[in-house]
């Protein structure tokens, strides 16, 4: 008998370790350490975030569902890796500390034979000043729509801007990104229109004024360099589409910023120019930078190997090319494929968890020096795919000996299907649905934009808010395990 | 038309890039031209994830 454990719960995890179970069955054992009690269909918070819905909406208790697959849960956070062992045990482990299950604060080794690492981000809230509380959540002068709690939040908060603009006092709405290193663009790019799409609704659309802010370089960069859609005989830019979209909902906004400072109503932030300058708001969601969770790693004579196996934010090594180099130097295949670590060939790094080897977009620096670049984006359908990937290799491995990766994953040869509201509604919603293949630009394959332009398309409409709705519950019931759930693609 | 655009300041960001026209935006919430493209976004989508799996 062969064990899995699958370090994290999140989309990447909760992908890897049910079809884990279904493939590998009750002769192989697959565990689960996750700290969290509930999974959260993190695309659907910004909803809760304006509130169309309620947190009930967008979680679900893990423990029923994974008795229900035979998954062996342990709410717990991971806290290092031994993966030579120690010198009195010459298995593989790693160390937990529980979060719940009553066991709060007790620790506990775990054997493995292969282990994914698909821990997720750290919500960095810390690296901006003010933006966090000082224990390393969300801050008291800015809101969140991270989590369905930090969403829940975020809605009253809302509500009692609108009331304020009911009574006549105008409210400034600041939305983007918190920091010069920040990604995800796309949740604040969604969260901005809903707020608009809410206030429009609400009757007091003229009462404020919404700013977006954000470190990307350019309107449509989304951390991924920008992308061309084949639109109306052109390859139009997604700067294009973006700026667009903005104008058109009379959204003003900043860029190449990095927010240093957050003070009550006000931030600081640095320009690309090297500027410094202010911003005032009454109400402001600023995604956090990500980072690892912080997870160490030791040898067998208990040395510390945290940078063997980590890069230095924190995110596992990989069979990346993380020598790379400049920009002018990227390539496609500097992406890893097999999402395996090169010094320990039973582990697997997926989703955020797994380092990159450089940026998608171009690095820029201030004038000052601060770098402000969006980092890649590897949330979502493209974390999914390569739980999934990894997971196939791993049951080749444990049921056919297969001695290499059978499966590969690579964001360099993998599309990206994402669809951002832009309000909801049954019959007013629209959302942006977007395709992009693939996720790093290949300029040697596709000469010109980088991507398959009969890939890589853009609409807006009703429809898209459709779709959005329907991956909603799609997705919700693909996690929960119901009937045909593994004939809904990741 | 033109009661589809709303001022845009010349020489803000805004004024640099394209503005839907009233065309654009009756068909984004037309029910009945977005049912084809709802059915248009699912084949592509497919298509897609088909082409990611390896």
């Amino acid at each position: 008998m062969a064990r899995l454990v699958v370090m994290g719960g999140g989309v990447s995890g909760h992908t890897a370790a049910t079809f884990a179970k279904k493939m590998l069955g009750k002769e192989h054992e697959v565990v689960v350490v996750t700290p969290n009690s509930l999974w959260n269909w993190i695309p659907s918070n910004i909803w809760v975030g304006v509130g169309e819905m309620g947190k009930k909406d967008v979680v679900f208790p893990l423990a029923p569902v994974y008795e229900k697959a035979g998954i062996d849960y342990r709410q717990a956070k991971a806290v290092s890796i031994h993966p030579e062992g120690n010198s009195t045990n010459g298995d593989a482990f790693i160390t937990i500390e529980y979060t719940g299950q009553n066991r709060e604060g007790q620790s506990e080794s775990l054997t493995y034979d292969y282990l994914i690492n698909a821990t997720g981000p750290k919500l960095n809230f810390g690296a901006t000043e003010g933006l966090s509380n000082g224990n390393g959540d969300v801050g008291e002068h800015t809101v969140s729509v991270c989590s369905a709690d930090h969403a829940v939040h975020a809605s009253h908060e809302l509500k009692a801007c609108i009331e304020k603009m009911k009574k006549g006092e105008k409210q400034t709405f600041l939305i983007g990104t918190g920091h010069g290193m920040c990604t995800c663009q796309g949740a604040a790019f969604e969260y901005i229109f809903n707020i608009e799409h809410t206030l429009k609704q609400e009757g007091v659309r003229d009462m404020a004024e919404i700013i977006f802010i954000t470190n990307e370089s350019f309107l449509g960069d989304f951390g991924m360099g920008g992308l061309h859609f084949k639109m109306g005989g052109f390859a139009t830019s997604s700067k294009v589409f973006a700026e667009s979209l903005y104008a058109e909902r009379g959204l003003n906004w900043i860029l190449g910023a990095h927010v240093n400072k957050v003070e009550a109503g006000k931030v600081t932030y640095e320009s690309l120019d090297g500027e410094m300058d202010t911003q005032a708001f009454d109400f402001a969601m600023l995604i956090p930078p990500f980072a690892g969770v912080g997870l160490k790693a030791y040898d067998k004579e208990d040395g510390d190997i945290t940078e063997k196996l980590f890069a230095p934010n924190g995110f596992m090594k990989v069979d990346a090319n993380y020598n790379a180099g400049s920009y002018e130097n990227w390539k496609a295949s500097d992406w890893p494929r097999t999402l395996q670590n090169q010094d320990y060939k039973n582990i697997f790094a997926v989703g955020i968890a797994f380092a990159p080897p450089h940026p998608i977009s171009k690095p820029m620096s201030s004038k000052n020096g601060t770098p402000i670049t969006p980092t890649p984006p590897r949330t979502g359908m493209p974390s999914a795919m390569m739980g999934k990937a990894v997971t196939m290799s791993i049951v080749d491995m444990i049921k056919h000996g297969a001695s290499e990766p059978t499966h590969t994953s690579s964001m360099a040869e993998m599309g990206a299907a994402c669809v951002a509201s832009a309000g909801k509604g049954l019959f007013s919603g629209t959302a942006a649905a977007m395709t992009v293949y693939p996720i790093v630009p290949d300029f040697e394959k596709y000469p010109g934009t980088g991507r398959d332009l009969n890939g890589t398309t853009g609409e807006l409409g009703l429809a898209a808010h459709w779709v959005k709705h329907i991956l909603h519950f799609g997705f919700l019931w693909k996690a929960k395990l119901k009937p045909g759930w593994t004939l809904i693609p990741e | 038309m033109a009661k589809h655009v709303k001022h845009i300041e010349p020489y803000s960001p805004q004024f640099g890039t394209m503005i839907p026209l009233g065309s654009q935006k009756f068909l984004r919430t037309c029910v009945l031209w977005q049912i084809v493209r709802f059915v248009a976004i699912n084949i592509r989508m497919t298509i897609l994830i088909l082409k990611s799996h390896h």
